[in-house]
């Protein structure tokens, strides 16, 4: 098990106040929150913030960490000495809504593990001889799919972390794997409900559910906004100014679209009911982006200086001067 | 550990209509919790009190405003703000996405 050094992970001192503490935690989370963070592994640095938090506020907890010295460095193998925890009372109480699924081995083994769950529920039943029913915890958990798999519908594969009572009474990690059906019709951020697909129920109670929310891997082509989707098609100035019929890629398969002569660029075509499909399928629209070819050669020159002839045409006519 | 699909699957989206009970479940929060976010107008229920049906969106909006209070201690009109502020910035990271794209 590899040790954690809570002080480094807030960018603090041993000897940091708790106001300095809680300072430096609300200034990572905010940071690092993965509702609000487009950090990189901003999840990952939110568990790590909120792990050494749950220690160090807690003046209990903080001393007995404080206790263990500053030898040891982020990483370096850890076991925790035996009866560290003499004179400590925090197993198994103490503890604060964050989320203890998320907290690592080292956290585990020096302050067990809180709040597990309707697992707690199973002792109540005990005394009375009774069997305890209650439904599994739901789920929640996020997929990134392709914007085809919106239009098709898709199977996946997860992996899901879940906790379970041990055959020794501590909770443990498991992992499961689960094919997921991604139903037609989804747009990112959006969540479906997977029913039964949750944690198992204790006794005859019921699976929780799992609810999975949606984003989209960025795709070459296309961009999705909601139930639009939109995509960039490059054309030559003369297919812009004289119209054309383009073979244009959409996820549902290739469109032939009719380009209107004098089309500007920028301009948008839009395929009806050609986006994400529902019961009121979104639009997919064609921007137009009118690219110039480079004169290289002295007949493209010629070809350019004949426009110039042609045209009487200023650009720049609304710039005064 | 592998198991199959077999339940039934329902997409939370703006059409879809859930109870104040399966929203609280699908949200894993008490039903005064979900009654504070009706009246500082975070969600909007659809129908009277007694029969409130709440849109799928609202599942992540509720969860969204719970992990953000319990996070970083805002009250209730700081995280309806950010919330408000995170789903704009959203929709503008798109749109700026799309637009880069070229």
């Amino acid at each position: 098990m590899e040790y954690r050094d809570y002080y480094q992970i807030l960018g603090l001192e041993r000897t940091a106040d708790q106001a300095e503490i809680k300072r430096a935690y609300r200034k990572l989370a905010r940071k690092y929150h993965p509702d609000v963070s487009k950090e990189e592994q901003a999840e990952d640095r939110f568990k790590e913030v909120s792990e050494a938090y749950e220690v160090l506020k807690d003046p209990e907890k903080r001393a007995a960490y404080d206790q263990l010295g500053s030898s040891y460095h982020t990483g370096e193998d850890f076991r925790p000495p035996p009866n560290w925890d003499q004179g400590f009372e925090f197993h198994g109480g103490g503890y604060t809504e964050a989320d203890p699924e998320a907290f690592s081995d080292f956290f585990e083994s020096l302050f067990g593990r809180g709040g597990f769950g309707g697992a707690h529920a199973q002792g109540f039943g005990a005394g009375t001889r009774r069997q305890f029913h209650a439904e599994g915890e739901n789920t929640h958990a996020r997929i990134a799919i392709n914007i085809e798999d919106s239009y098709r519908g898709a199977t996946r594969q997860i992996t899901l972390k879940h906790s379970v009572l041990g055959a020794d009474g501590r909770p443990e990690i498991k992992e499961r794997k689960l094919n997921v059906k991604i139903p037609k019709g989804v747009t990112e951020g959006q969540q479906i409900r997977l029913a039964g697909q949750g944690e198992p129920g204790i006794g005859e109670g019921k699976p929780g559910d799992l609810y999975l929310e949606i984003t989209f891997n960025p795709h070459p082509l296309y961009h999705a906004e909601g139930k639009t989707v939109y995509l960039d098609l490059p054309l030559t100035p003369w297919e812009a100014a004289l119209g054309d019929k383009v073979a244009v890629p959409t996820p549902d398969g290739t469109v032939n679209v009719t380009i209107p002569p004098n089309s500007r660029n920028g301009g948008k075509l839009r395929l009806k009911g050609r986006g994400i499909p529902a019961k009121e399928p979104g639009d997919f629209y064609v921007v137009l982006n009118i690219v110039t070819p480079p004169a290289n050669s002295d007949e493209e020159k010629e070809a350019y200086r004949q426009f110039s002839q042609a045209f009487s045409f200023d650009p720049r006519s609304g710039m005064g001067g | 550990m592998q198991q199959n699909q077999n339940g039934d699957i329902t997409i939370l989206d703006e059409d879809s209509e859930l109870t104040l009970k399966e929203l609280c479940r699908a949200c894993g929060i008490p039903a005064e919790q979900i009654l504070a976010l009706v009246e500082e107008g975070i969600i909007e229920p659809r129908g009277p009190q007694a029969h409130w049906r709440f849109s799928g969106i609202c599942v992540r909006r509720v969860r969204r405003v719970y992990h953000l209070r319990r996070d970083l201690g805002v009250n209730l009109a700081g995280a309806a703000l950010a919330i408000e502020l995170l789903e704009e910035i959203e929709q503008l990271r798109a749109r700026l996405a799309r637009l880069e794209h070229k």
